[in-house]
């Protein structure tokens, strides 16, 4: 089904040039930059984790007491604290909070002392991560592989407890992929919280703590069924890389991790997203985590008919970025959604056109396809119909990743039997139109590959000119989501540090060497194995 | 004159129901269903569908009949009732009582992270064929997006100078969004600027009354559409500007 539209194989090379120049442009701001969020992530993957007594976690603690130090890097002022006390690493940060230890500048005789010790550490803190990528491929392979596309379903209650057992029913009712919603603002918040937590808005904190809840929760229900459940959460806003390394620790499968949506939608700082997305993207490569792109997001601004095409181009981007930080193309999962206005005449086949088009863009890509939101209405039966023709599209486009609609999405968090509901339609239209798209061919010169095309000309119009003005200006100019950011605005710009000549950070490193490769494969699960309420009803 | 619910046959009284109960599936959950039913006073209850979604909770779908029913000229309330303009209307009101652009400045504020009910009255684009206030030529409309705190929002409103403030909570849970709607009253209020300006909220879980009780000019619920947003601040900012 790759080549089912005819697409201008020209044009095509030409986008890819251009969002290779335009990652290349801002891969050097990356390096030539540091972050406090990088820093603190950097601490956090030589083990530290915990808070203070007013609850400020360790590794905020440590980096705002170094501050100064930063655009050398934390890790060889910290190392070289260890190595003077003969502490551990949680001892120092615990001697820092409660102000008995000081980091310093390290003299030139302790520096290489201090660098080779940080280069074991490093590759010691990779192995955990390295240990629980492991974990994850062995139990796919007891547990057993669902069948694409993945049923990704989110929950939202603001206590860990009660998600999960809510993502339990969902599991059993057929979901592949949960996603913790966060609570609303986290994403603006500097630090992580920490522990469990009972109490959220609009969803609930993500927190190491609750991530370990959540995977045990997981794996249990996954036993029962035969079938490997999967956790999703946010490495994004002002705290992506300190997430990812929560993620990747704690097993979690996937990861919203967009290269640009804090800049356009949470107003951060455009210079601190692209430094913060690197490492949070070289820590999801290595943990074999699939992340999500946010694309869909640009069409609840902008209007999905006129701007489809600013999708195509930021999901060009997103790749080039994705691939610039080591992630594998089964990883990279880019977003779009099914947001065009469902009065508009042939809706659903501008929707086909579109969905095909990223989906031979971007071969060999789980993408992750949104459902329709904007225009859903209270009408909860004719919404229901509206996520039907989603999931038509999506099984008949090939997308891997379906986050599903929900009746009830214009009216509040899912209830338990919305999400039921939800994944009864998705299985249905994916059962029952499985073969379709092998069995039809596109109209050659029809409106499909027509609008294919056009959407295509358009991105790659706008991704020449973004390589022309460079990617801030175009971020300040508005060219994404109709949404204007000013390059020096936006929150956590403070955290941003040029970095000196000796800046010392040996994760980066330690990321890219010896990596393991490949997704995790396992014996597909049958479908209908899990309790479908089938032989239980009245 | 009492009205009935109108199924099949008029004044019959059917209601469709689903819910779910937290109770594993056996021979008697579809009574477990029906008698809950018959304890809220519906009768004739049918259980269409009851069906275990998990090991412990079962669906259902039923429908049942009331007799209960209501006169609707009994039913009053606080509504705001616009007297809705077009577009053109509009802006020729402002320009002939004002004489000057109305001024409006509008966001989700604090944690609310939402812009699409913002977006859908203020963006130049707005909502169905319906333009936003943005493209009103004798409006000026600041839409400065979501997550605002409540103090910048105010300064900005004092900074421009505006006639009114727009404030759009969307998501909400344990009613966070009531908690930061009287912020902003009480942010006013402390500032002694409250009469200054038309204050209105608009959001799913907003009516016109609710609006009101948080000390809000006006209320605005879902299915709102900028016309009636514009027809209203036009009307109520020359209204002000006559009695001064």
């Amino acid at each position: 089904m790759n080549d089912a539209l005819r697409l201008n194989a020209e044009t095509v090379a030409r986008a890819r040039a251009a969002a290779n120049a335009i990652a290349d442009d801002i891969q050097q701001h990356i390096e030539e930059h540091t972050t406090d969020t990088t820093e603190r992530a950097t601490l956090r993957l030589l083990g530290i984790a915990g808070v203070n007594e007013i609850d400020v976690p360790l590794v905020n603690v440590v980096v705002e007491q170094a501050r100064d130090l930063l655009p050398g890097g934390i890790t060889r002022p910290f190392v070289d604290l260890m190595l003077r006390t003969g502490r551990t690493a949680l001892e120092v940060a615990a001697g820092v909070a409660a102000g008995e230890l000081r980091l310093e500048p390290v003299p030139a005789e302790r520096r290489e002392a201090a660098e080779v010790r940080g280069r074991k550490l490093a590759r010691d803190g990779v192995a955990r991560i390295d240990a629980v990528r492991r974990r994850r491929n062995e139990l796919v392979t007891e547990v057993g592989e669902p069948v694409k596309p993945y049923v990704y379903v989110i929950v939202a209650t603001g206590n860990i407890y009660e998600d999960a057992a809510q993502a339990k029913a969902a599991a059993r009712a057929g979901a592949d992929v949960i996603a913790v919603i966060r609570t609303t603002a986290q994403s603006l918040l500097d630090y992580v919280p920490y522990g469990e937590t009972t109490e959220g808005f609009g969803g609930t904190y993500a927190t190491q703590e609750n991530f370990r809840l959540m995977r045990a929760a997981l794996d249990e229900v996954g036993a029962e069924l035969g079938r490997y459940i999967r956790l999703c959460n946010y490495a994004s806003g002002l705290c992506m890389p300190e997430i990812a390394t929560m993620g990747a620790l704690e097993r979690l499968d996937m990861m919203l991790n967009d290269s640009m949506y804090g800049i356009i939608f949470r107003n951060i700082n455009m210079q601190r997203t692209f430094v913060d997305q690197y490492l949070s993207r070289l820590i999801n490569a290595r943990a074999g985590i699939i992340i999500n792109t946010g694309e869909d997001n640009y069409l609840t601004t902008a209007d999905a008919f006129e701007k489809g095409y600013t999708v195509v181009s930021s999901d060009f981007i997103n790749e080039a970025f994705a691939l610039r930080a080591n992630l594998e193309p089964w990883q990279i999962g880019l977003g779009h959604a099914f947001e065009i206005d469902p009065s508009k005449p042939d809706q659903v086949v501008y929707q086909i056109a579109d969905a095909q088009l990223i989906r031979q863009l971007f071969p060999g890509y789980p993408l992750k396809y949104m459902p329709p939101t904007k225009y859903m209405p209270g009408d909860i039966f004719q919404g229901h119909i509206i996520d039907g023709m989603f999931n038509f599209t999506g099984i008949f486009t090939g997308q891997e990743i379906m986050l599903l609609g929900m009746l009830t999405e214009a009216l509040h968090t899912p209830l338990l039997q919305d999400r039921y509901l939800s994944i009864k339609n998705a299985k249905y239209v994916f059962e029952s139109c499985r073969d379709l798209a092998a069995e039809v061919t596109f109209r050659p010169g029809g409106m499909i590959e027509q609008r294919a095309n056009d959407q295509l000309e358009k991105a790659t119009k706008q991704l020449e000119h973004v390589r022309h003005i460079g990617l801030f200006k175009a971020l300040e100019d508005g060219e994404f989501a109709d949404v204007k950011r000013d390059p020096r605005g936006g929150r956590g710009f403070e955290g941003v540090f040029k970095v000196g000549a000796d800046y010392f950070n040996p994760f980066f490193g330690a990321l890219l060497e010896g990596r393991m490769s490949g997704a995790p494969a396992g014996p597909a699960t049958v479908e209908g194995s899990s309790n479908d309420g089938g032989e239980q009803r009245c | 004159m009492l009205v009935h619910p109108y199924g099949d046959t008029r004044d019959d009284g059917v209601i469709q129901f689903s819910f779910t109960l937290p109770v594993s599936y056996s021979v008697k959950a579809a009574d477990v269903g029906k008698q809950f039913l018959e304890k809220l006073g519906f009768h004739s209850v049918a259980v269409a569908e009851c069906k275990a979604i998990d090991p412990e909770y079962t669906l259902y779908v039923a429908y049942g009949r009331t007799d209960i029913g209501i006169d609707p000229d009994e039913v009053k309330g606080d509504y705001l009732e616009v007297d809705e303009m077009d577009y053109y209307a509009i802006n020729a009101l402002i320009k002939a009582k004002l004489g000057r652009k109305l001024r409006v400045v509008g966001a989700a504020v604090e944690s609310d992270a939402h812009t699409v009910g913002i977006d859908a009255i203020m963006n130049m684009k707005g909502f169905a064929g319906d333009y936003g206030l943005e493209r009103y030529p004798e409006m000026d409309a600041l839409n400065m997006g979501s997550q605002i705190p409540c103090a910048q929002l105010l300064r900005t409103a004092l900074d421009r100078d505006a006639d009114a403030i727009l404030v759009s909570q969307i998501v909400t849970q344990k009613n966070i969004h009531v908690q930061h709607l009287t912020q902003l009253v009480e942010l006013l209020e402390a500032e002694g600027v409250r009469e200054r300006f038309v204050l209105v909220v608009g959001g799913p879980r907003i009516n016109n009354a609710f609006a009101k009780e948080l000390g809000y000019d006006a209320g605005f619920g879902p299915r709102t559409t900028p016309l009636e947003v514009a027809s209203f601040l036009a009307q109520e900012v020359a209204r002000r500007s006559a009695d001064v």
